[in-house]
């Protein structure tokens, strides 16, 4: 379903995404890890036309969006959440989710109820009413998805929508991740919470300093050294087979 | 009908040349305003709307000094400079920070506000009647072929670049200067090494309105005070800084010195009337093509 | 407040309105009238770009003088009927505003730089009109003829010289149904699909722009709104005053009278700029007799009045006056329903 070839971002003398290559088959989660600035979010940035890319190509379900503006490529179907939430802070749960539902829904009255039923689906059916300012950070990531969702997307584009939550909330996320994905969307999500990755994910891009440096499923690539030392330093993977064999000895 | 007398008058270049020598005057008293701006802008990140207020406020103190005490302009300087640090600390301080939670579209307003309370307050104390101050040397100067300078227009020069020079060596070489600094690259890092940001906010607004009474100073001499000149001063002001960049003094001087050529040239070309628009026009160009300006930092 | 209940409230306060002529007989209410309705439709163009749109602008009166001025010179000039006018006065200015709103929002100036954008530009068109003599009768301004067959009051758009019902109130009620067409077509605006996405668009950009909206053409349409509610003041201004020059037109006392209102009422609500206008002018009235009583009648107190309260709203009142009444009225609800 997106298909994304050797996409390059340079900010000035920095080159923050380096010939990056990824594809996500539709109705499967893929999982997009790396340490901390490797260069995630500014792919999801090119991605859904937030930046622009300087080299490489960008193809959603067959056609070249590379350079589309984010509104376009939302109204493909191709839409994106935020790592850093960005609710509609003086609006009500349920005008937020409006938003999005009013992509294809021109009925105030419509939106609104499309609004409630999503809400639902991530369980804020009770806080309707409440104004997104107030709610916790796990609300807004809950809210941040419902919005997303309401506008019927075919690929949703998750930013750490575990980030900042309790072992408790990521477990109800991972149901409504996977709910969402058995109704038929197809979802890259960037995570840092392993367990997520691994329980919800069919495949793995890790991506280190811009460069992509491994791919496959979730349990090879952990155990890929490249990845290891990508985050736990130079070296680290072969400290830690030696550890693995003096623990087998 | 007469539209557009889209000939433009030929001049010989001695006028044109003359009339870009006062425009550099003029530019001078432009820079020195706009630098009081643009510190407050580059510390702050606000838009002081009351900026040609505060000119206002203190040509009327210049001019009552002269009136009440008969203190000559230049050396009113002494006293208006300090006070309209004071001022401008506790303004900052006791207004200006309380009322605006940090937002900018909301700064612009409250120091919007404090503009027409302050020229209202003048037009009220003061009345509307143009006051002029008469200095004995005020039409002396001297001969340069194609203009002739008098000696308030030379003091306007020499004194803004005096200034600007002296900020600039407050500014690098002082503790408070450097404090200052740091908090216009970095306000929460300067926090985390203890200095006290609201004091350094009012410190540094405090010396914007102080250069804007040394401005006031220089000004007085060569132009009558109504309540209305903060009006006409706030526009240009902006146009500078946004043409010089955005907290950046050496912006805000060549700025003012262009925009004080361009003005004199348009007044030139265009009739006075329509000359002014000279300054609309740069304005609108410059928020559009390149905001951050010549000297200011790029965008994005 | 939900819907419902805002829309009530809406409609009683329109209804009051429409029938204070009954209660009304004084000359000088009638004025105090026409002047707060005049404010309230001025600062409902203000509101819906800044309230609802999220983008403040600080020179307005570009849109009330270019109405004015389009109102006054095709009748001074041409002689056409004040009713054929106001269209062209209107779309005029909304073509206007579509090339300011062009330049603005297709180089992304928000914030700050947007307000001083359009101050710019309010000050070019002052300077424009105040020097192409030719075309706008420069400094001179321009003085429509007054009508003084009563028979032809309607059609000349001139009330006085008429029937002694539209001698007094037929100027009232110019502006009321102004106010009334300019309320209806806020309260269709924010609460549809445009509404919401002009809404979002102010929240937060970025997301709003995930979420599918143009942006770009949301801003524009918004803008477009704004004028044609503001120009339909200037029109009114021009009509009852018949005299319009460039100070009054494109000066910075339209552009700040447009902007205190709503924020004192209530920014982003409908019946805030109307509340705020109320306010001002009710207040700023009783306030304005006591200052003169103590200092004697001098120009720019009430300015200095309105100002201050600004200020403070800005400072305390973030919701201006309507979220103080709905704050009130949730609180008086709590009580009685508890």
């Amino acid at each position: 379903m997106l298909e994304v070839r050797n996409i390059s971002k340079r900010f000035g003398g920095l080159r923050a995404v380096s010939n990056a290559t990824l594809s996500v088959p539709e109705g499967k989660i893929v999982s997009l890890i790396g340490p901390n600035g490797a260069g995630k979010t500014t792919l999801f940035a090119l991605i859904s036309g937030f930046l622009k890319p300087n080299e490489g190509e960008i193809n959603f379900q067959g056609r070249d969006i590379s350079g589309w503006q984010p509104h376009q490529v939302c109204q493909l179907g191709l839409v994106r959440t935020f790592q850093i939430v960005r609710p509609f802070a003086n609006l009500t749960v349920s005008e937020n989710i409006a938003v999005g539902a009013h992509t294809w829904i021109a009925k105030r009255s419509q939106a609104m109820e499309k609004a409630a039923q999503i809400a639902g689906l991530v369980g804020m059916q009770e806080m309707l009413d409440q104004p997104a300012g107030a709610l916790t950070i796990a609300g807004r990531k809950r809210l941040e998805l419902a919005r997303a969702l309401a506008t019927e997307p075919k690929l949703l584009l998750l930013d750490e929508v575990m980030a900042g939550l309790n072992t408790t909330e990521i477990h109800e996320i991972v149901e409504v991740v996977q709910g969402i994905r058995d109704s038929g969307v197809t979802i890259l999500l960037i995570e840092h919470v392993m367990q997520a990755v691994m329980s919800l994910s069919d495949y793995s891009y890790v991506i280190n300093q811009g460069e992509m440096i491994a791919e496959g499923v979730p349990r090879e690539v952990t155990r890929d050294p490249n990845v290891i030392e990508a985050y736990l330093g130079h070296g680290a993977a072969q400290r830690i087979a030696a550890m693995e064999a003096r623990s087998d000895a | 009908m007469e539209f557009f007398d889209f000939n433009l008058p030929s001049y010989s270049w001695q006028t044109v040349l003359g009339s870009a020598i006062s425009g550099v005057f003029l530019g001078s008293i432009y820079a020195l305003v706009a630098l009081g701006l643009t510190l407050i802008y580059g510390v702050l990140h606000i838009i002081n709307f009351a900026h040609g207020a505060l000119l206002m406020l203190a040509m009327y103190a210049v001019f009552y000094l002269w009136q009440g005490l008969g203190m000559d302009p230049y050396l009113a300087m002494v006293i208006v400079v300090p006070g309209g640090f004071i001022f401008g600390y506790l303004l900052q301080r006791g207004v200006i920070g309380k009322a605006s939670h940090g937002r900018d579209e909301i700064t612009l307003l409250v120091t919007l506000g404090l503009s027409i309370i302050i020229e209202n307050a003048a037009l009220f104390f003061f009345s509307a009647t143009e006051r002029s101050v008469r200095v004995p040397y005020d039409l002396d100067g001297f001969d340069l072929g194609v203009t002739f300078v008098v000696y308030p227009e030379l003091a306007a020069l020499g004194g803004s670049l005096v200034i600007t020079f002296l900020l600039w060596l407050f500014m690098t070489n002082t503790d408070t200067g450097k404090a200052i600094r740091a908090v216009a690259k970095q306000r929460q890092g300067a926090r985390l090494v203890g200095i006290n940001v609201e004091h350094i906010f009012a410190v540094s607004f405090g010396i914007g309105v102080a250069c804007v009474a040394a401005a006031a100073s220089l000004l007085v001499p060569t132009y009558p005070v109504h309540p209305q000149i903060g009006y006409l001063f706030v526009l240009i002001a902006f146009t500078v800084v946004v043409l010089g960049g955005m907290g950046s003094f050496v912006g805000a001087l060549v700025g003012g010195f262009l925009i004080g050529i361009f003005e004199q040239l348009g007044r030139l070309y265009m009739g006075e009337s329509l000359g002014v628009i000279t300054i609309s026009v740069i304005f609108i160009l410059v928020l559009l093509f390149r905001p951050s300006g010549l000297f200011g930092k790029p965008a994005g | 407040m939900n819907s419902r209940g805002q829309l009530l409230g809406l409609c009683v306060l329109m209804a009051m309105l429409a029938i204070v002529p009954l209660f009304v007989t004084s000359g000088r209410w009638i004025e105090f009238l026409e002047l707060t309705l005049f404010v309230a439709v001025l600062g409902q163009g203000w509101n819906v770009l800044a309230g609802y749109g999220g983008q403040y602008s600080f020179g307005h009166a570009v849109f009330f003088g270019t109405g004015a001025y389009l109102q006054a010179l095709l009748q001074f000039k041409f002689g056409w009927s004040p009713w054929v006018t106001l269209w062209f006065a209107m779309s005029g200015t909304m073509l206007v505003a579509t090339g300011i709103g062009y330049l603005s929002f297709r180089y992304g100036l928000r914030g700050s730089y947007f307000a001083l954008i359009t101050l710019a530009f309010a000050e070019a068109f002052h300077v424009l009109a105040r020097s192409l003599d030719s075309i706008t009768e420069g400094g001179r301004g321009v003085q429509l003829n007054l009508n003084q067959d009563p028979a032809r009051a309607i059609a000349e758009f001139q009330f006085n010289f008429s029937g002694p019902f539209l001698k007094a109130y037929g100027f009232y009620y110019t502006i009321f149904i102004i106010l009334l067409v300019t309320y209806t077509l806020t309260w269709l605006m924010a609460n549809s699909r445009f509404g919401a996405q002009l809404v979002a668009v102010r929240e937060n950009e970025e997301a709003a722009m995930a979420l599918g909206i143009d942006t770009f053409r949301v801003k524009m349409k918004a803008i477009c709104l704004s004028a044609l509610i503001t120009s339909s003041a200037g029109v009114y201004y021009v009509q009852k005053f018949l005299f319009i020059e460039p100070g009054i037109a494109y000066g910075p006392a339209k552009s700040v009278e447009a902007l205190f209102a709503p924020i004192i009422g209530g920014l982003g609500t409908i019946v805030g700029p109307l509340l705020g206008s109320f306010f001002i002018h009710g207040v700023g009235e009783g306030a304005k007799e006591v200052i003169v009583h103590f200092v004697g009648d001098r120009p720019g107190v009430d300015l200095i009045f309105f100002a201050i309260i600004l200020i403070l709203v800005l400072a305390y009142l973030p919701r201006g006056l309507y979220g103080l009444l709905e704050m009130l009225w949730m609180r008086l609800r709590d009580k009685y329903h508890a």
